[in-house]
Formats: structure tokens, C-alpha cells, sequence
């Protein structure tokens, strides 16, 4: 900052550390105005990156040549899993009512314990700074874990099974939900509140009657999203033992049996697509 | 929708007092009944099957030990440099990421230029779009266990199947950023003469380029968290080791990965924030 001012060129409010090493280029105008045209940072951020790439694929042994030369495999499974076995039908359908309900009670009880705390975690509404910095802390902390390892530790738990599932699938969905409300709840208007409070209403009656009603579309709509996405997940939960698809699939793979896997994928596609045409629907109506 | 108009109109021409104004509000009791209904009927039919067991004698035995674990972490595994332990871990899961991320960024643009409305005629735009929508919908673990048959067990087989995954969401976002080019553009700069190659450096790159860059770091997040369940099935990252030490009830090593996994994501959302943010206001 002193620096500028002392060279006199107090056009510019603040040299950026990065303009300073790399001087920028002087253009002078046909009119003899002089104008300052800062370096690109483009360069650096490929060589970066390209550095990074390196680093990478040395990390990870990534392979392009091998791959091309065992792409064929690739084909011959998905060549099987295009051709579905339709008689392995009925034996989908149960796990499949099992995927949805889990996702069902999931989504409800974890959107139900999430509309409280992300209102405790707003800072417009909860004045106290460190109980919505403690709050926000546990959402993210919360939100790191990965949903198939809750999956996990939930089966090794409450032993195998759809409750197993249900209890991650809420735990993921509190996380989600709760950082989207609360980042939602904190750009209502809150004059009507304020109205409200000045007409000699308490607290609660005032946020009930000025702030419910701004909130309720909004967590409606995170929670139809949400429950999108928990059909998609809980799909695979079973994997690990969670009930539900994943089991089917787990099988499947097991024994080789592409064309029953394909079946498995074509219900859950034509399930999540017919699941997100309807929540996309709600969802506009919403808002 | 211009009776609903009249009657305000009138309504405000009266003068109603405030009592009058009150008992004439919007009553949406019947709206709020069906919702209700819906959703509790939902959550029977869905609890009907959803039957808790209780807890095993087991089961106590393993929160309690996940929890012992959470606090007395093992801090040799955890600050370690060997190729077992967490630092070397979460670099490789990263290194999965990147590479995954970066293919399926790469891999995006010529789906999403494809599907695109407004460029490709319709027939053929939906046509990439289903197959889009068919990516998405299979489960990135499914597609792990496909490509494992390719790469064999491996961080290889991570990237990749990261690479194709990311397709579906990341052409998503793309084509909305296509959609929405501002033609204006194109057409001054066809006015001034300019050849199509200057028409896409020109018009088109400087419009794209920050909205495909914040869609990759995005996905890059996303894809983070998923390199680290991919291990499950053995593609890979820190997510093989956490689940055979929860396996095999090595709490303090449970306790050790669950940190590194935390932090680094922490870390790793908050970053990609801060540059989605810059990038959102135009800054570099």
C-alpha cells in the first residue's frame, strides 16, 4: 500500500503480490495516455496443474495404454448388461420396495431432526455466535462422512438389514439438508419478523407467523431433493450389507450374472428417472 | 387469476379494517391436510418393512469401540510415511480425484456441446441426453466393479471409473452454461468479419471457461468423497484400509482414518468455496 503511494500511482487501490515479481506491461496509447495491463496468470496456473497431473498419475499408476488394450472386456460386459435377463424381474421387485422405503423413512426422519437445528444454526435468527459456530462445526463434520461407511459401522450395529440403512440414510440426509436451510434460512426477509415483534408478539409467535411460512417451501423443496438423491444412494448401500438393491447387485457381480445385472440397473433407471421427473414436478411448483 | 385480481381490487377499494382483513386470509388448511396425509401414509407403508431388531450384543461392542477409537486415534498411523499409513492414503485418494475429475471434465465437453438444445437439433439432443441420464443413474460403485474387470484392484481402476462418472453430472451443468451463451455476442462479432475460429476464441471460450471450471471444482469435491468408498470394492484411495480395520475391530486405526477423512475434506470444501466464489464474481 505505502509502496503505491509513494510511486505515485494512486490509481491503483492495491498491488496484488503477484503483480509486484511479474511487472505488468506499459502500453502507451496513440492519445499518449500510458495504461498498465497486468500479466496473465493462465500460464502458471496450467504449468500448475500440469505438474499436478504428473504427480497424479505417478500416485495412482494410471495406465492409458493398458486400458485401451483391455477396453474390449468393457464391452463384452456391457454388451450383456444391454441385454437384460427380464425373467430375473420379480426377483428385483422386493429388494427394490425395500431401496425406496429406506430412502422414504430416511429422508422423513432425517429432514424432521434437520428443520430445528438449521434453525439454530442461522445467524440471523439464533443471535448467539458460538452456538451457530458449534452447530455448523457438527453439520460439517457430519457431512464428511461418507455415506457407504456409515452404511458400514450401521451393519455392523444394528446387524444387517434395511434399519441398518435407514439409519445412515438419515444420518446423510441431516447433514445435507440442514447446510441447505440454513443457508436459506439466512436470506429471508426478516422485516415481517421485526413488524411482528413490534406489534407485541413474543418470539415464537412472531417467527412462527413471519418465518415458518418463508422457510416451509424452501425445506420442502430441499427435502424432495434430497430424497433424490437417497434413492440413488441407498441403491448401493446394500453392498455392504445394508438391505435393499445393492445386495442384488453384490450377487449379481458374484456370480457373474451380467444379464440378471442389467435387469437390476433397468428397473433402478426407469425408478430414478419416473422418481426425479416427479420431484422435479413438485419441485417447480414449489418455488 | 383476474377474478382473484378483482377481488383484491375490491377488497382494498372497502377499506376492511384489520379484524376483516384477518378473516379474510388466505386459508390453505386443505392443501397443508393432503401433504400431511401423504406423507404420513408414506411413512407407514414404508415402516411396515423397516423393522429394528435391536441392537446386537455385538453391535454395542462395536460403537463403543468406534467411539474409543474416534478418541484415542493411533497417531503412528495417522502423522506416518510409509505406503499403510494416512498421509499417503489421502494423497492417493486426492491423486484419484484430480485425475478423475480432470478426464471427466475433459471427457464432458463434447457430451454436453451434443446435447445441447440450442446447438444440435432436437432429436439428437435428446438422444444424448438419455444416454447422459443412463450414465448418472448407475451407481459409481457398479461402474467400479465393471472397470475392475478391465484395470484389475487399484487406484487405476479408481481414476477411471471417477473419469466416467463424472460425465453425467458434469455435462449436466455444462449444457445449462451452453444454453445460456449470450448470442449477441457471436453476432457483433460476425458484423465485424471474424472467422468462426474467432468466433469460438473470442465469442465463446471467455463465456464458458468459468462456469466449466467451477463445475469441475465442484465435482472435484464430490468426487473426493467418493474416492474414498470406492476402496470399498477395491479401486483404491483410503477407503479399503478403513473398512478392513472396521472389519478386523483395529479401533485406534478406525479412529486414525476417520480423522485424516475428516480433515481432508474439511479442507478441501473450504477451498473449493473460496475459488467458486471468486469465480462467481469474476476475479481470478
Amino acid at each position: 500500500m505505502d509502496k503505491v503511494e509513494k510511486t505515485g500511482k494512486d490509481t491503483e487501490l492495491k498491488v496484488k503480490f503477484f503483480d509486484r515479481i511479474f511487472k505488468p506491461q506499459v502500453i502507451t496509447l496513440p492519445n499518449g495516455n500510458i495504461v498498465e495491463r497486468p500479466r496473465s496468470r493462465t500460464p502458471f496456473i496450467l504449468l500448475l496443474l500440469i505438474l499436478v497431473v504428473f504427480w497424479a498419475i505417478r500416485m495412482t499408476g494410471f495406465d492409458m495404454a493398458m486400458i485401451i488394450k483391455r477396453f474390449s472386456k468393457l464391452l463384452d460386459l456391457l454388451k450383456k448388461i444391454f441385454a437384460p435377463n427380464w425373467s430375473f424381474f420379480p426377483k428385483v421387485i422386493k429388494p427394490l420396495l425395500d431401496t425406496i422405503k429406506m430412502s422414504i423413512l430416511g429422508t422423513v426422519i432425517g429432514c424432521a431432526c434437520a428443520l430445528p437445528v438449521a434453525i439454530l444454526s442461522s445467524s440471523n435468527i439464533n443471535k448467539n455466535a458460538v452456538t451457530v459456530t458449534i452447530f455448523r462445526f457438527i453439520l460439517g463434520l457430519i457431512r464428511t462422512l461418507p455415506t457407504l461407511i456409515l452404511a458400514q459401522v450401521c451393519a455392523l450395529i444394528f446387524s444387517l438389514g434395511t434399519f441398518a440403512g435407514t439409519v445412515a440414510i438419515s444420518i446423510f440426509t441431516f447433514g445435507v439438508v440442514s447446510k441447505m436451510l440454513f443457508e436459506s434460512i439466512e436470506t429471508i426477509d426478516m422485516g415481517p419478523f421485526e413488524a411482528m415483534e413490534a406489534l407485541g408478539a413474543n418470539k415464537f409467535q412472531a417467527f412462527w407467523s413471519a418465518c415458518i411460512p418463508q422457510i416451509l417451501p424452501v425445506y420442502l423443496s430441499h427435502s424432495l431433493y434430497c430424497f433424490e438423491m437417497n434413492v440413488r444412494a441407498s441403491a448401493i448401500l446394500g453392498y455392504v450389507g445394508a438391505g435393499g438393491l445393492g445386495i442384488t447387485i453384490n450377487e449379481r457381480v458374484g456370480w457373474r450374472d451380467y444379464n440378471g445385472l442389467g435387469m437390476v440397473l433397468l428397473t433402478l433407471f426407469v425408478v430414478v428417472v419416473a422418481i426425479e421427473f416427479l420431484s422435479s414436478y413438485l419441485r417447480k411448483k414449489l418455488s | 387469476m383476474s377474478e382473484k385480481l378483482k377481488k383484491i381490487e375490491q377488497s382494498l377499494d372497502e377499506k376492511l379494517t384489520a379484524a376483516e382483513m384477518y378473516a379474510s386470509r388466505p386459508r390453505k388448511w386443505l392443501l397443508y391436510l393432503i401433504v400431511v396425509l401423504i406423507i404420513v401414509s408414506l411413512v407407514t407403508w414404508s415402516a411396515s418393512d423397516v423393522n429394528f431388531t435391536g441392537v446386537t450384543t455385538v453391535g454395542s461392542e462395536v460403537a463403543k469401540g468406534v467411539f474409543y477409537g474416534i478418541f484415542n486415534p493411533d497417531m503412528k498411523l495417522l502423522f506416518g510415511t510409509t505406503e499403510t499409513d494416512v498421509p499417503y492414503l489421502l494423497l492417493q485418494t486426492i491423486a484419484i480425484a484430480v485425475l478423475g475429475t480432470l478426464f471427466g471434465g475433459i471427457l464432458a465437453i463434447p457430451f454436453a456441446f451434443l446435447a445441447a438444445e440450442n446447438i444440435m437439433p432436437k432429436p439428437v439432443a435428446y438422444l444424448f441426453r438419455i444416454l447422459i441420464l443412463l450414465i448418472r443413474t448407475i451407481p459409481s460403485l457398479v461402474w467400479a466393479l465393471m472397470w475392475i474387470r478391465v484395470t484389475g484392484p487399484g487406484a487405476q481402476c479408481g481414476v477411471i471409473t471417477q473419469s466416467v462418472c463424472s460425465i453425467g453430472m458434469i455435462s449436466k451443468m455444462y449444457i445449462t452454461a451452453i444454453e445460456n451463451l449470450d448470442t449477441k455476442i457471436l453476432e457483433s462479432l460476425d458484423a465485424m468479419g471474424c472467422t468462426p475460429f474467432q468466433k469460438i476464441r473470442y465469442g465463446v471460450i471467455p463465456q464458458l471457461t468459468a462456469s466449466f471450471i467451477s463445475t469441475m471444482i465442484y465435482r472435484f469435491d464430490i468426487n473426493l468423497k467418493d474416492a474414498t468408498t470406492l476402496g470399498i470394492v477395491g479401486a483404491g484411495g483410503i477407503g479399503a484400509s478403513l473398512v478392513q480395520c472396521l472389519n478386523s475391530r483395529r479401533w485406534a486405526m478406525v479412529g486414525s482414518f476417520i480423522w485424516g477423512l475428516m480433515v481432508l475434506v474439511m479442507i478441501i470444501e473450504l477451498i473449493s468455496t473460496k475459488i467458486r466464489k471468486k469465480l462467481a464474481h469474476g476475479e481470478y
